[in-house]
């Protein structure tokens, strides 16, 4: 009897024919192995999928596996028994290769533990903290002490240890633009091993092995034997939220970045502020939130929130990326910084109304730099975003000062001048600062002469490859949002768009296609906020994640990775992320908030 | 002193924006900050002034008036009383709440003055019910004069929303005078627990809402395709074996009870849906012979069609299991189904084309659809109740009782026109169409969902009067227990309104100030109601 079936990229590869094969070897496995000790098991417990296992069993055993399917609804049960055993993981590994042969996990006699040749050892805090989050997350119903009585009944528990090593240590830092993600991992008998080059890497290896690991209809745990090879396609897998159209509670942001671990994002844009609100606590300037967040004390993230989240990320080799917008989207900066905004004009005198930052004023860049100071100090990722997008020249039209000092400056009537002055200060301010800037597509449209080592960001729906194309050809590093606008949605499976996205494919040479360092998911918040968001989020985000991550060629076919991300979406409401459903069907362990 | 704005007709609406900035004229700057009040739907004659009481949570009472049929022994009101109370003043565990001192403006009671001589505690609500009410809120008592609970229950929830907090955080109230009552008596939500099986926790929430919201129809389209959750006594099998599992996730007998009684104590009436013939595959696993055997060739594929119209067995399967269904559900309608049969599996089978033959039909399956159904009706009939169904059925001409209500919800041809022939046909019509909320897109569609009207079709007065009602249907598909609820807040508030107010009320901007305050109202009490638009609640949601 075969027992161990190589199989590379499980899911990938003939899927139809790797299930028939698994029926196959899985009704034999019942009737010749385990099927007595199936049954006298399901006699000692009263499980309701035991009673439906107990028929597999008895008419099994009556009419033997080469039988016609008499009860085609019992040999579905087998069917659907044997399709539990293959267990994707998302994003989908590099190289996988999984057999059928599998092993059992007891929480009892399961463990971490550092490998001896590891740099970092007990008391490393990034891994520490993961092993005991891994431990719940891979025995769900540990510490909630339901089933496990039931469990083990007919064989001692066999003990498990993953054991990881990382080359070099760096448990107290951050993760940055050049962290080495990649891990190499070994499932056999009774262990697993994990290595990878930092303990980022690491993260990301035990989240494959939490995905790996499956329960049975009676509760117990099980893992194949599995050689994982793994890396990520793109450096940059991120992810926006928007705190400024409405306000989310720090615990929804905390929960989306317990999310981005699972599908491995590894950088949060947070675009703190905007038009609508400045919810950001500034140490430097307070009244830019006490008087521009939608409520100076509910609706504002303090520095011990911002401190929480950028160590939960870091936790999770999440890098914490802020966006101050400016000069455009700054109406909620102008109520607590008076004088930073254009006042607008109507008929020769001030309409009352504000445009976008004055940049023709010294205060504006002694401002800027305060607070781009400040946001070194607070936000240890080594870039931030500046924003730049959709400034409205209208209001500087108006202004007789501005258009003075476009006179002067001889920009003429090229307002798009007076912007790139503006943004090239600004840059330039952020590289004295030691900091890479991110800024969005307008910056490079309107204006070819920018710091080489800034990141742009693509945002515009229409022909982004052409964008690319451009970008690239002028050296600059690029990321891609713009077909990864999830706010927007539509209805049915609007997964597979974002699935079908291909970031390279544009026309360039190898050297242009390596500057795209990666992309975004944008969840822009006109329309969300915390009681819509996290099910809008997930698990359309994950589309984004596998296309960051993966490699292309073997995951251009949505119809292939459905199932898996349907397993997927399934596992993460049962680690409580209230993920919507991407069509009809169901999950053992339903969402059971509301 | 006392500025009294009629606000019942559209062009007064200006007049609203202007009594509102009396209302709070006392307090200058930090206005926008306070709640300010946002009724939803609009009642249908309201008359406030700028005469403000406050309530106070260690006074204020909410009471049988000793007029009143009704009394402590009405546990639906009791109920109720408790539920408003907790509405208005919170979680009264927050010490900042408690205060005891009682001012001379305070209110100190809402009056509650059941009138007929049954107020109905133990009934459940019916399509005849007589949901309106009197609500005049002034010194020292409020009084909320109601015909039966029914009514009282919608006024309850309008007093709640007229309280607000000022910038003391102190609860008031203004003087106010509402006359109110629907403009249609079915206002409904389905909710689909077959294609994505729904916790009860989610339908119990989704009743509190549709309470907010003054729905009071529940269309529980509880089984189809995809699985069959609603556990039967007497064919146990059909959710053992159709459900997507048989014990985590079904109905059973009690929760369906449960449903039921916590949807009786909010007015809401149940309606099942069991959709036959077709959307029937779930119900084959349990129950063997009921649905067609497919043919590809001349022997069977091993795959089912719809319900085998030509077995008596089928239909003694019918009678007995709507006999359960009739008893199980009190309301006076069942919902039939009759939507997109597929007729390609009768067409492949020979029993069929024999059969076919045999009674002159033909080739024209519908003949044969409209037989079945004719059988089913005669056999929901003789269990006493009135049925509901969708139009094909209609369309199809299939004879049907006097009293049968036609939902309609197909897009082509257009439902004005559908709308027509039914009510000339002299049925009662209802209206679901343009609210498929599953049908989602970006941006704020709340307006479209908020022009549509049912009674927007030509037609004599008499044909506008059979239409009673429409609903909001939230088909499940792409939803289940994770985004349920604020896919369908404040969606179908839109709805609510055009089913409850006035035919003039359609003033989108003046609906988005007011259903902008509902929705925080919505969340301030746990419904996971999503934003319009940009901006933010003063509570915001608490859950995740």
């Amino acid at each position: 009897m075969q027992t161990i079936q190589e199989i590379d990229h499980v899911t990938q590869a003939e899927p139809m024919r790797l299930t028939a094969l698994l029926v196959t070897c899985h009704m034999t496995r019942v009737l010749t192995v385990s099927a007595l000790v199936y049954c006298h098991f399901i006699v000692q417990t009263s499980s309701p999928t035991a009673l439906k296992l107990t028929e597999v069993c008895s008419s099994m055993a009556h009419t033997g596996t080469h039988s016609q399917p008499v009860r085609s609804c019992l040999l579905l049960v087998v069917v659907s028994v044997c399709v539990q055993q293959v267990h994707g993981v998302w994003p989908l590994p590099q190289q996988l290769h999984q057999s059928a042969d599998r092993g059992c996990l007891s929480p009892q006699r399961f463990s971490f533990t550092y490998g001896r040749d590891s740099a970092a050892q007990t008391g490393c805090s990034v891994l520490d903290a993961a092993f005991k989050r891994y431990f719940s997350i891979i025995f769900p119903d540990f510490t909630k002490g339901s089933e496990n009585r039931l469990q083990y009944v007919w064989s001692e528990p066999q003990p498990f240890v993953v054991s990881v090593s990382v080359k070099t240590g760096g448990c107290d830092g951050y993760p940055d633009e050049d962290s080495d993600e990649s891990y190499n991992l070994s499932v056999s008998e009774g262990q697993a091993v994990l290595r990878s080059v930092t303990v980022w890497g690491a993260l990301r290896g035990l989240e494959s092995f939490s995905q790996l690991v499956y329960q049975d209809d009676y509760g117990s745990y099980f893992i194949n034997k599995t050689e994982i090879v793994d890396f990520p396609r793109f450096a940059f897998r991120g992810l926006l939220l928007d705190t400024s159209r409405h306000y989310l509670p720090l615990h929804a942001i905390l929960k989306t970045l317990d999310a981005m671990a699972y599908s491995k994002f590894n950088v949060f844009h947070w675009h703190i502020v905007d038009d609508p609100s400045f919810p950001y606590q500034s140490r430097t300037f307070p009244d830019l939130s006490n008087k521009g967040a939608f409520h100076p004390f509910t609706h504002i993230y303090t520095q011990s929130d911002v401190m929480r989240v950028i160590e939960h990320a870091r936790m999770r080799g999440i890098r914490v990326v802020p966006e101050f917008d400016s000069p455009g989207h700054t109406q909620s900066w102008g109520k607590g910084q008076p004088g930073l905004l254009t006042p607008c004009y109507k008929g020769g005198v001030p309409s009352g109304s504000f445009g976008p930052v004055d940049p023709t004023i010294d205060t504006t860049y002694k401002f800027m730099e305060s607070l781009l100071k400040e946001v070194k100090f607070v936000f240890p990722d080594s870039y931030v975003h500046l924003g730049g997008d959709e400034v409205s020249f209208a209001c500087w039209q108006s202004n007789p000062n501005v258009r003075k000092f476009m006179e002067k400056m001889g920009f003429g009537k090229d307002f798009t001048k007076l912007e790139s002055f503006y943004m090239e200060s600004i840059m330039n301010m952020t590289a004295a600062l030691n900091r890479t800037s991110i800024v969005w597509q307008d910056v490079f449209d309107y204006h070819e002469r920018i710091p080489q080592d800034t990141v742009l960001e693509i945002w515009k729906g229409e022909k982004y490859q052409a964008e690319l194309s451009r970008m690239t050809q002028a050296g600059h590093r690029v990321l891609l949002s713009a077909p990864w606008y999830i706010n927007h949605i539509s209805y049915g499976q609007d997964w597979r768009n974002s699935y079908a996205v291909q970031p390279q494919n544009f026309s360039g040479t190898e050297e242009q296609k390596k500057l795209v360092i990666g992309g975004e998911v944008a969840m822009w918040g006109e329309y969300v906020d915390a009681t819509n968001l996290t099910p809008r989020l997930w698990p359309r985000a994950c589309a984004a994640a596998e296309r960051l991550w993966s490699n292309e060629e073997k995951t251009l076919n949505a119809d292939l990775a459905f199932p898996r991300l349907e397993e997927f979406r399934c596992e993460l409401l049962r680690r409580g992320i209230q993920a919507e459903p991407l069509f009809v069907g169901h999950c053992k362990h339903e969402y059971d908030g509301l | 002193m006392a500025m009294y704005c009629l606000l019942k007709l559209a062009p007064l609406f200006l007049a609203v924006a202007v009594c509102n900035g009396w209302l709070f004229g006392d307090f200058v700057g930090k206005q926008k900050e306070q709640d300010e009040i946002s009724l939803w739907p609009l009642p249908q004659k309201f008359q406030s002034s700028a005469v403000a009481f406050k309530l106070s949570p260690a006074s204020f009472q909410i009471v049988h008036a000793k007029q009143s049929s009704a009394g402590p022994s009405c546990g639906l009101l009791e109920n109720a009383f408790r539920r408003y109370f907790e509405y208005i003043f919170g979680d009264l565990k927050k010490p900042e709440k408690s205060r005891k001192k009682v001012y001379d403006s305070d209110l100190v009671e809402l009056q509650v003055w059941v009138t007929s001589a049954d107020p109905k505690c133990d009934d459940f609500p019916s399509l005849q019910t007589d949901e309106s009410y009197e609500l005049s809120i002034d010194e020292p008592s409020a009084v909320l004069k109601a015909a039966n609970v029914w009514g009282a229950l919608r006024g309850l929830e309008t007093f709640s929303q007229l309280v607000y907090e000022d910038y003391y955080g102190v609860n008031n109230i203004n003087k106010t005078d509402i006359s109110d009552f629907p403009r249609f008596a079915h206002r409904g939500i389905l909710l689909d627990s077959s294609r994505h099986f729904l916790p009860l926790k989610v339908i119990l929430a989704n009743l509190e809402a549709m309470a907010m919201n003054k729905f009071n129809v529940f269309h529980w389209h509880i089984v189809d395709d995809q699985s069959f959750p609603y556990m039967s006594r007497t064919f146990p099998e059909l959710s053992q074996k159709g459900a997507y599992h048989p014990f985590t996730h079904v109905y059973t007998p009690s929760d369906v009870k449960m449903v039921i009684e916590f949807a009786r104590m909010r007015g809401i009436r149940v309606i099942p849906e069991f959709d036959t013939p077709g959307h029937t595959e779930s119900w084959g696993n349990g129950q063997l012979d009921l649905l067609t055997p497919c043919y590809s060739g001349s022997s069977p594929s091993g795959t089912f069609g719809p319900v085998n119209p030509i077995l008596n067995s089928s239909y003694d399967f019918m009678t007995q299991f709507f006999k359960e269904i009739s008893t199980v559900f009190p309301d006076a309608y069942i919902h039939l189904g009759g939507d997109e049969v597929d007729f390609r599996c009768w067409e492949s089978n020979p029993d069929i084309q024999k059969f076919m033959a045999q009674q002159g039909f033909g080739t024209d399956y519908s003949k044969l659809e409209s037989f079945y159904i004719q059988r089913l009706l005669d056999i929901v009939a003789a269990t006493k109740k009135g049925y509901m169904v969708w139009q094909e059925v209609f369309d199809n001409g299939v004879k049907l009782k006097a009293d049968t209500q036609i939902h309609v919800w197909k897009g082509r041809p257009q439902y004005q026109d559908e709308m027509g022939q039914v009510t000339a046909a002299g049925f009662r019509a209802l209206l679901s169409t343009p609210w498929y909320l599953n049908r989602i897109s970006y941006g704020q569609d709340w307006v479209n969902i908020y022009k549509a009207d049912p009674q927007n079709f030509t037609g004599t007065d008499a044909q506008k009067k059979l239409v009673i009602g429409g609903e909001a249907c939230l088909w499940g598909e792409y939803v289940d227990a994770t985004n349920l609820t604020p896919r369908l807040w404040p969606r179908a508030s839109a709805v609510a309104e055009r089913l409850w107010s006035d035919k003039s009320v359609t003033d989108v901007g003046n609906a988005y100030n007011r259903l902008v305050q509902h929705r925080c109202r919505m969340v301030k009490r746990g419904i996971p109601a999503e934003p319009l638009f940009v901006g933010h609640c003063r509570q915001e949601y608490k859950g995740l």
